[in-house]
């Protein structure tokens, strides 16, 4: 093993088809035109010299070092900027070349400290490199002159020289090492689209500042990292590389945290994680990076991970360590005797959207085949359900059609629910590229999210919708499609049913649905309603892209659909730049549907009830399958209320935090006789567990995650199990436990599995994707390489179906008691329940969930900005600080729900979608009222969790 | 003191209004709160920024590229001596070093009577005429000791 290296061709590749042919030293080269010489030149394996390009961002020609000659030209002009053309005869190295890049590095080095011995960039700097390369020797200048390298010139202090900005938690700016390359700048503006960072001043006053006064932690900083990538020198460096060394061994591995999923080379030294390096072969992600999953992987080895399994007997006694043989014993008896005293279908699992598909696939299995029931749900069921549901009915695939690449040839992108900035940022920083180079943007959005406006990026429409009237606001939107003619006859004819399309298209005529009547339901206003849907049907390439706002209310699958045939009325399917995309909340969330983890889905979105589907399972694990669907997470803490299901085995998820209306799911675990939770760590479902077996991260596995846009990722193992054994080991060993014959010795043969028993899955094997990097479902004869693109030449299901949309208002509403709707979403630097980057030090940016508020409703009630509010709806109340902003509008409140104490979810009501269950987090009618504390519910519920954690002592810790 | 930010505020606001929608509009209304304040308060930045819709560095970054902006108020005159090459062949030197000693202040500074400001320039365009200055705006050529004597008083009167 050894460091990956990854080949820098200095300026980013051309697009164009038209060829161009000329001379590098003596070396003939083709490339497209538009080509730099010195990409030209890094094609035929010649290197020329250089400092500040990259091929991340465009040229900038500033160092001077990558100066080449060109016959029959005058000059040395530099080699990035210069585009090749046919027929030049190019020079890299002549002696007139080396005399000036061996002056120009002379000047470099004389205000550059000669610290390499102990410097963290040591065998990582360009700098160092490049004077190598020239043959730098000695500098004529001395280093006493003017510089920014030594704070005292003798007695008198350096007005130039700048200390270290160590602010960030994650990395150093010691300005003493900067060139003043621009390389940080270009990336965060260009890669990232943040333009956190300047050059200030000018000539020997220039340096780079995170703004006026700022510092890199309170500046518009997002921290995603791109800047310490581009960085050739010591300024900007990892403070894990200043503590740690350089690495010695990197893998590829893919990222647990958002549906993006960002392919890393995580840099090794032994064990020991250095660093998270985007990989710029990863489709996903293309070379960038979050705050996430750049940085905030601390918790793989934060000291509250639990490593050995752990029971007892009732949840109010403290945890007792036990060996895993133990454990696994203990649950097999208790789930058998569940089952013999309470029947078969008393016991069931819940697979985890974090976990890797083969452990996602063991799950169901082990449920489906051990248990003998269908009682499997997943996470999904509390976030996309509805798109699998809606997509299903409507293209025939329950996934996105596209590829993140395809927002490179977008025109108009509509967003609808989502929030891409904080809650998919390297998609939204691909997003921004797009729009600075011209393309249009609609958001439909309660909330005013970055993207409506941020720097260099404005919406072209915001519709700033009440929540839970998507389908009033979306169907709208086909009523102006409609009635004006802009619908694309010809694609509907030739790829949808035209008689249901017909059906459809009378009902978004009525005029119950133009944006005129909508308005009294949706509060948006007509007239930009139509500007935005003429935009989206007439604009060029339209794409939708959409998130949780859009899934998680009582008519989540409504919306889909009408999405769907928003998409099918304008012809926006089946091609690059168009389509409809669900960004997909966790890493696996995707593989987690795709490997069968809904009680009544089998692999590959099959139904449980189809025989001929059941009968390859039933002769292959050697089992008679129930053919009727099993319980749903809701329908399973209804059914342990009610005292019929009193087992469950949880991998890699924290209902109790995560699902809604707190109070209910406690009731219903409390209810259980043995809840096992498999997790890293004690999380808030195991203050209702029995059994706790430790979990590994995704840093201690083999496996792969399917991402947002049906790309199966590898995640490699880089370190060894803290806990001792991988996810899927320990499920396969509970399954031996409970007389299962499993002998998978690698992931790569549950996958084998996967691909013997599913279609879509068919042409997947590890040995593809070692050799692909990476493949997107449908992945079989087919498309033996994958499928980009979906749809192509017709609809998965045939003819494209169009279905009718009719608004339904929730029965969740506001009156004099609850007069707020309360909304709910994310933050860029934590992640979901929390349980992972509350963990890092990601909570510099967000310590604690607060509740937004409008100027206008905190007035009303007399709040200023961070008093401490209560929060009440008919499920339960709990307390936060709030938050004055605009953001929201009258009427609206908003928060996240990263933190435990918070507990946003106890408010949260149990309405939810009425085709998938999935639960209405997004719409809750609330008041708000100045509170001097916590509720009593958040005081118990600490005492209780308090209580519930304690682990009994061990001999070994008595010693 | 709040009030007095809150009325800076308000009359950038005003001049930001008049102009961003020119194209490239952040030097025009870098020069306007100049001239409306006698420099440009740093609070200003932040509202130019959201108003043109680019971030709080790229204001900064162009603020502090061009000398002629200032973050805190000048003297009620500012005298500017050419320091570039031709002047300095034609005895730009010892003006600047008598100009100094005249005033009896550094380069950059002010008169502690709040009369004049002193600042190098890097050529006026006017080599012609070495060597030169400026004040308050008014070129000068073939300057030379005893005008510089005369504008040391001027300007303190």
């Amino acid at each position: 093993m050894s460091l990956i290296h990854e080949i820098d061709y200095g300026t980013p590749a051309s697009r164009s088809e038209k060829l161009v042919t000329l001379t590098i030293d003596g070396n003939e080269v083709t490339v497209p035109e538009g080509t730099s010489i010195m990409r030209a030149a890094m094609e035929a394996g010649i290197e020329v010299p250089k400092l500040c390009a990259t091929d991340m961002v465009d040229a900038f020609g500033s160092c001077r070092l990558c100066l080449v000659e060109i016959e029959g030209r005058g000059g040395t002009p530099a080699s990035c900027t210069t585009p090749a053309m046919p027929g030049l005869v190019v020079h890299t190295q002549t002696s007139r070349l080396k005399d000036i890049r061996k002056g120009v590095m002379e000047l470099y080095i004389s205000d550059h400290p000669l610290d390499c011995l102990t410097c963290a960039a040591n065998g990582d700097c360009q700098l160092q490199d490049m004077a190598g390369a020239v043959g730098l020797r000695d500098v004529r200048y001395g280093y006493e002159g003017e510089n920014h390298v030594f704070a005292r010139a003798g007695t008198v202090a350096n007005d130039q020289w700048l200390p270290k900005d160590e602010s960030n938690p994650y990395f150093t700016y010691d300005p003493s090492k900067c060139i003043v390359c621009s390389l940080c700048v270009r990336a965060c503006e260009e890669v990232q689209g943040t333009f956190a960072l300047t050059i200030q001043g000018r000539g020997f006053d220039s340096r780079v500042a995170a703004g006026p006064h700022d510092s890199f932690v309170e500046s518009e900083c997002v921290s995603c990292g791109a800047c310490v990538q581009a960085c050739p020198t010591a300024t900007l460096t990892e403070k894990s590389v200043i503590e740690i060394g350089q690495p010695e061994h990197s893998m590829v591995t893919t990222c647990a945290y958002c549906g993006v999923g960002c392919s890393f080379k995580a840099e090794m030294r032994g064990e020991e994680l250095v660093r998270m390096v985007p990989w710029k072969d990863g489709k996903a992600n293309r070379g960038h990076s979050c705050v996430k999953g750049r940085f905030a992987y601390g918790y793989a080895t934060h000291k509250d991970r639990i490593l050995n399994p752990m029971i007892r007997e009732k949840i109010s006694d403290p945890w007792r360590e036990v060996s895993w043989d133990e454990a696994y014993k203990h649950v097999a008896s208790e789930f058998r005797r569940i089952q013999y005293q309470y029947g078969r279908n008393s016991v069931g699992g819940i697979t985890s959207s974090r976990c890797t598909n083969e452990e996602t696939y063991l799950v169901q299995k082990l449920v489906r085949a051990g248990l003998g029931n269908n009682n499997v749900d997943t996470c999904a069921r509390v976030c996309h359900s509805p798109t699998g549901y809606g997509l299903k009915q409507t293209f025939g695939t329950s996934a996105g059609t596209q590829d993140f690449d395809s927002v490179e040839h977008t025109d108009v992108v509509m967003i609808i629910g989502a929030n891409p900035t904080d809650g998919h940022p390297v998609f939204a920083s691909r997003l921004k590229k797009r729009l600075r180079k011209g393309a249009k943007l609609i958001i439909v959005d309660p909330r005013r999210i970055d993207l409506v406006r941020s720097p260099h990026i404005e919406a072209a429409y915001h519709l700033p919708l009440r929540p839970g009237t998507n389908v009033a606001v979306v169907t709208s939107l086909a009523h102006v499609i409609i009635t004006e003619g802009l619908f694309d006859e010809r694609f509907i004819r030739e790829r949808c049913d035209w008689d249901e399309f017909q059906d459809w298209a009378a009902f978004v005529s009525s005029p119950e649905h133009s944006p005129e009547a909508t308005q009294q339901i949706s509060g948006v206003d007509p007239q930009m309603l139509r500007q935005a849907a003429r935009l989206f049907a007439t604009g060029g390439n339209g794409s939708i892209y959409y998130g949780l706002g859009v899934t998680e209310h009582s008519q989540g699958s409504t919306t889909v659909m009408a999405i769907a045939n928003l998409a099918m009325a304008t012809g926006n399917i089946g091609r690059q730049g168009v389509g409809v995309n669900p960004l997909r909340g966790q890493n696996n969330v995707q593989g987690s549907c795709d490997m069968g983890s809904f009680p009544h889905e089998l692999p590959g979105y099959r139904h449980i009830s189809d025989e001929s589907t059941r009968d390859i399972f039933d002769k292959l694990w050697g089992v008679k399958l129930q053919d009727e669907p099993g319980l749903r997470i809701p329908n399973m803490l209804d059914a342990a209320v009610d005292g019929s299901f009193k087992g469950l085995y949880v991998q890699g998820e924290d209902i109790l935090q995560s699902d809604p209306d707190t109070k209910h799911v406690a009731a219903g675990l409390a209810a259980m006789e043995c809840v096992v939770v498999h997790d890293l760590f004690l999380n808030e479902t195991a203050n209702y567990a029995h059994v706790f077996l430790p979990g590994s991260t995704f840093l201690e596995k083999d496996g792969t995650f399917t991402n947002a846009e049906r790309r199966i990722n590898r995640v490699r193992k880089v370190m060894s199990p803290l806990n001792g054994y991988a996810d899927w080991e320990v499920t396969q060993n509970l399954a031996k436990a409970m007389g299962l014959d499993w002998n998978y010795t690698h992931p790569s043969q549950i996958m084998d599995e996967v691909a013997l028993t599913t279609p879509s899955f068919a042409g997947v094997s590890y040995e593809l994707l070692e050799r692909e990097g990476s493949v997107q479902w449908p992945c079989n004869e087919k498309a033996p390489l994958g499928t980009p693109i979906m749809h192509i030449d017709g609809f998965a299901r045939g003819k494209g179906k169009f279905i009718r949309t009719e608004y339904v208002a929730t029965d969740e509403r506001t009156g004099p008691r609850f007069p707020l709707l309360l909304t709910t979403g994310r933050i860029l630097s934590q992640y979901n329940v929390g349980a992972q980057t509350r963990r890092t030090d990601n909570v510099v940016w967000h310590e604690e969930d607060r509740l937004e508020i409008h100027p206008h409703d905190a007035e009303q009630r007399g709040l200023r900005d961070g008093d401490w509010v209560k929060v009440a709806s008919r499920s339960g109340e709990t307390t936060l600080r709030a938050l004055i902003t605009d953001r929201v509008s009258p009427g609206v409140v908003y928060t996240t729900f990263h933190h435990p104490s918070t507990q946003a979810n106890v408010i949260t009501t149990d309405f939810s979608d009425w085709a998938t269950n999935c639960p209405e987090y997004k719409v809750t009618a609330v008041q708000v009222a100045v509170s001097n504390g916590p509720s009593d519910w958040q005081v118990k519920y600490d005492e209780q969790a308090r209580q519930s954690r304690r682990i009994a002592a061990t001999l070994d810790a008595a010693e | 003191m709040q009030s007095a930010s809150i009325d800076i505020a308000e009359r950038a606001i005003g001049i930001i209004d008049q102009l961003k929608g020119k194209e490239g509009p952040l030097l025009p209304i870098l020069h306007e709160l100049q001239a409306e304040f006698g420099y440009v308060p740093r609070e200003t930045l932040p509202i130019i920024a959201s108003a043109l819709n680019i971030s709080r560095a790229e204001v900064h970054g162009v603020f502090t590229f061009y000398h002629d902006y200032r973050d805190h108020p000048a003297g009620r005159h500012v005298l500017k001596l050419c320091r570039a090459e031709s002047c300095q062949s034609m005895g730009g030197d010892a003006l600047a070093d008598r100009a100094r000693e005249l005033l009896g202040i550094d380069w950059h500074g002010t008169t502690p009577d709040g009369a004049v400001t002193l600042e190098p320039v890097y050529c006026l365009g006017l080599c012609a005429c070495s060597p030169s200055a400026m004040l308050d705006g008014e070129v000068i050529g073939r300057l030379d000791a005893e005008r510089l004597e005369e504008i040391a008083t001027e300007v303190r009167l």
